[in-house]
């Protein structure tokens, strides 16, 4: 009933040739409604930020097809459909706060003064008004990244990809900066694509968790976390919260025994 | 305030420090006057001759400056040409640094018969090819060692090669370009003088040294050695002084970074 | 092994490409001979400025003065010659560069003190000093190698400086830790972590050896090497225009010589460890 905004099918990843093939994924098949929240979770190495990648387009499947809002995941890099958040926030040091986030609009060659606007909203919407004059290395690292976010939304993009943004921050501004995300993802509407380690930030955020196996990646099952929106912090009080993490972290665990193949997610 | 005093206070003291002691050597222990004359005889014969030494200082400058101008302009050129064929850049690469290792010096007679001895230009080639491989090298490296999430970044937003060219490799490359500007700057006014002791016009300021040299007065050559170290530092200085106007990001960044 | 062949053979291939678009421009506007008449006419191409690529070859097996060895074998000599000058310029440049930079480690005050004067020292034009120093030293080859080791020193010294405060303050708390002596983490810590460092400036530091070392040998009078040899074709250059580019060549050859040489100790030396920075 939802669109489906990103359909994964068969995908297979390897790298290198010969005999140095190393099998990333394998069959993949991952679908996304419009709207949802979907985290990839898996032990080091399993691939969960190559999937990511390869439905950014930065990286090309061996096997398999990805589409994206209904058109391949190449056209869609070229329409610009999607926006990137990555570990480190990799902001230009020679802009300032407010040119790093006019950067994708320059790019998309908006006419100036729009950008600027634009660029003012996204800012106010990770709550740095007031920062825009600034230089990136006289923020601190959980500023950076609410830039980066604000870069990454400036061009309204129908999806995230955000491959472990919070890893390098320390646990408190990782818990605000989660509550600030789900804010902004009711504000925005954007489907969001979501890579981490932490199964607690997994359960907490998503509106569904996808579990993958050790390399060669599989999708072991999609979890869906049915849990009250808006999350907050009674959330992670609830004792379901804590039964989600309990089954996240058992599938993980018992990933011999997981179901390779076909893995739906159901309209929630 | 008292701390900058503290920073700069042991340089200073040294300063003062060697000039006294050096006034004192040569006057108590009558040291060989004529080899290393006193301080203060360097400094009026300084006062003595300042119109010729500004005279030939500044002829001296304007080779230098020349030379840096047009091997300057040339290593941007053909840093940035050769910065968009990657193979090109890594094969030529290590033949730039190798042209690098010949003495550059030994071209200053090959100038002169070319341009003509007396030509300034044939002083401010020799310096233009001083100071050609180390922009070049350097430019080159800020062109093609960009953090490659950058790279990746601008490929998510199907960026041009050339809107990649323009917004993130240009301002990667500035701070390399400005390194090799100040290294240049030193580099070019030696040059210039190097180049001079080849022959040439009488009114530059090598020409000088050696003439006061080989007339033993030695309190003008040393003045004018002064001058030429002034020189040399104030054009430094300059070139910092633009660096802070163009990247104020980078400047401040390391004052912050090392604070 | 297969890198250096291939780098070997680029190198080999731009040499060539160097001599082929030297010959076309003397095609274009050199001399008219009585085969040719080139359509342009360019003063730098003319046989005086820019002997023919084969005339130059051929003097090297001709005499340099009447009666003399083969221009080939003067210029080896003075080649060898320069560089023993420039090799001792290079180590006394080399250990007072580091033993400064040692010095400028321990003590914070000194460095404050020293290393504007450091710096300050290579604004000085060399070729200025060097009558001094020749005369202080009553020329020779010790005279020469000071004044290569001035301007070798100053990129040891800073490289080193920056080499020896390289380690992960880690490292050092590490070895407060087990109680170790300044010496010990001198040697066991900064020092080698200062090496990559050291060897990059080694690189430098090998070519401006050479090039002091002919510089220095102008106003020494020294005739027996590439400064002297460079002197005298220039002096009679009219009589003899491939000689001069000859000893450039020769001259060429000892300073990428040099650096090739650092270079191969580099290799051996830091085999293991990664890359820092360039070739």
């Amino acid at each position: 009933m939802t669109d489906t905004v990103v359909r994964v099918r068969g995908v297979d990843k390897v790298f290198g040739a010969g005999a140095d093939k190393t099998p990333a994924l394998q069959q993949i098949d991952l679908e996304i409604p419009s709207g949802a929240f979907v985290s990839l979770i898996g032990p080091s190495g399993c691939g969960k930020s190559t999937l990511l990648r390869l439905i950014g387009d930065l990286t090309q499947p061996t096997a398999g097809t990805i589409e994206v809002n209904g058109k391949t995941a190449h056209r869609a890099r070229l329409d610009r459909d999607y926006g990137m958040v990555f570990q480190a926030p990799v902001l230009f040091d020679w802009r300032t706060v407010q040119g790093n986030v006019e950067l994708p609009l320059e790019v998309s060659a908006k006419d100036r003064a729009a950008r600027a606007e634009r660029a003012k909203a996204m800012l106010a919407l990770v709550e740095l008004t007031g920062f825009e004059r600034r230089y990136p290395w006289q923020l601190s690292g959980g500023m950076q990244q609410r830039v980066a976010i604000a870069r990454a939304l400036s061009f309204e993009p129908a999806i995230l990809l955000m491959d472990e943004p919070f890893g390098a921050l320390d646990e408190m501004t990782r818990e605000r900066l989660n509550l600030e995300l789900l804010r902004i993802w009711k504000q925005t509407g954007t489907t969001i694509v979501f890579v981490t380690h932490s199964i607690p930030e997994a359960v907490f955020l998503s509106t569904h968790v996808a579990v993958m196996s050790a390399r060669p990646g599989r999708i072991i099952e999609v979890i869906s976390v049915e849990l009250p929106q808006p999350r907050n912090d009674l959330t992670r009080e609830d004792e379901r919260y804590f039964g989600f993490i309990t089954r996240v972290r058992e599938r993980l665990r018992g990933r011999e025994v997981g179901r390779p193949g076909a893995a739906e997610v159901a309209a929630s | 305030m008292t701390k900058r005093f503290a920073y700069y206070f042991p340089a200073v003291a040294v300063f003062v420090g060697v000039l006294g002691l050096w006034e004192l050597a040569v006057r108590v222990l009558g040291i060989q006057q004529f080899l290393l004359p006193p301080p203060s005889s360097i400094a009026s014969a300084f006062v003595e001759h300042f119109d010729e030494l500004m005279t030939v200082g500044r002829n001296t400058l304007v080779e230098a400056v020349g030379g840096l101008v047009i091997g300057g302009v040339a290593a941007l050129v053909v840093a940035f040409a050769i910065a968009r064929w990657a193979t090109a850049s890594r094969a030529l690469l290590p033949f730039a640094i190798a042209a690098n290792s010949v003495p550059i010096i030994a071209f200053a007679p090959i100038m002169n018969n070319w341009f003509g001895i007396l030509n300034p230009l044939s002083k401010m080639m020799v310096v233009a090819i001083l100071v050609f491989f180390p922009i070049m090298i350097n430019t080159l490296r800020g062109l093609t060692l960009v953090d490659p999430a950058s790279l990746e970044l601008m490929r998510s937003y199907a960026a041009s090669e050339i809107a990649i060219f323009a917004k993130v490799r240009v301002p990667n490359a500035l701070p390399y370009i400005f390194t090799a500007f100040k290294v240049s700057a030193t580099l070019s006014l030696i040059g210039a003088i190097v180049a001079e002791y080849f022959g040439g016009s009488r009114s530059v300021l090598g020409q000088f040294i050696i003439t006061e040299a080989a007339f033993f007065r030695f309190a003008n050559a040393w003045a004018a050695i002064v001058v030429a170290s002034a020189v040399s530092i104030a054009f430094f200085l300059i070139i910092v002084a633009i660096e802070r106007v163009a990247i104020p990001w980078h400047a401040s960044a390391r004052i912050a970074d090392s604070s | 092994m297969l890198r250096a062949a291939r780098s070997a053979a680029s190198f080999l291939v731009v040499i060539g490409a160097l001599t082929v678009i030297w010959e076309v421009v003397k095609l274009l506007g050199g001399d008219p001979s009585e085969a040719w008449t080139p359509p342009f006419q360019w003063t730098v191409a003319s046989d005086l400025n820019m002997p023919h690529v084969w005339d130059i070859a051929a003097s090297f097996v001709e005499p340099a003065q009447r009666n003399g060895p083969p221009l080939g074998f003067v210029l080896v000599n003075a080649g060898i010659f320069t560089f023993r000058e420039a090799f001792g310029g290079f180590v006394f440049g080399a250990i007072l560069g580091l033993a400064l930079a040692i010095v400028f480690v321990h003590s914070r005050l000194l460095e404050r003190a020293l290393v504007p004067y450091v710096v300050a020292s290579q604004t000085v034009p060399i070729i200025a000093i060097a009558p001094v120093v020749v005369i202080w030293l009553r020329g020779g080859w010790l005279a020469v190698a000071v004044i290569s080791a001035y301007l070798t020193f100053f990129p040891v010294t800073i490289a080193g400086l920056r080499g020896l405060r390289s380690p992960d303050p880690r490292a050092l708390e590490l070895m407060r830790s087990y109680a170790s002596s300044s010496r010990d983490v001198l040697l066991k810590v900064r020092l080698p972590a200062a090496a990559p460092y050291l060897f990059a400036a080694f690189k430098v530091a090998a070519t401006a050896s050479v090039v002091g070392a002919i510089v220095g040998e102008l106003p020494s009078g020294i005739r027996d090497g590439l400064g002297g040899a460079i002197l005298n074709f220039n002096q009679f250059y009219v009589s003899g225009p491939p000689k001069l580019w000859a000893a450039i060549i020769v001259a060429a050859v000892v300073g990428i010589g040099f650096f090739a040489l650092v270079r191969a100790a580099e290799v051996l030396f830091l085999r293991g460890r990664a890359a820092p920075s360039d070739a």
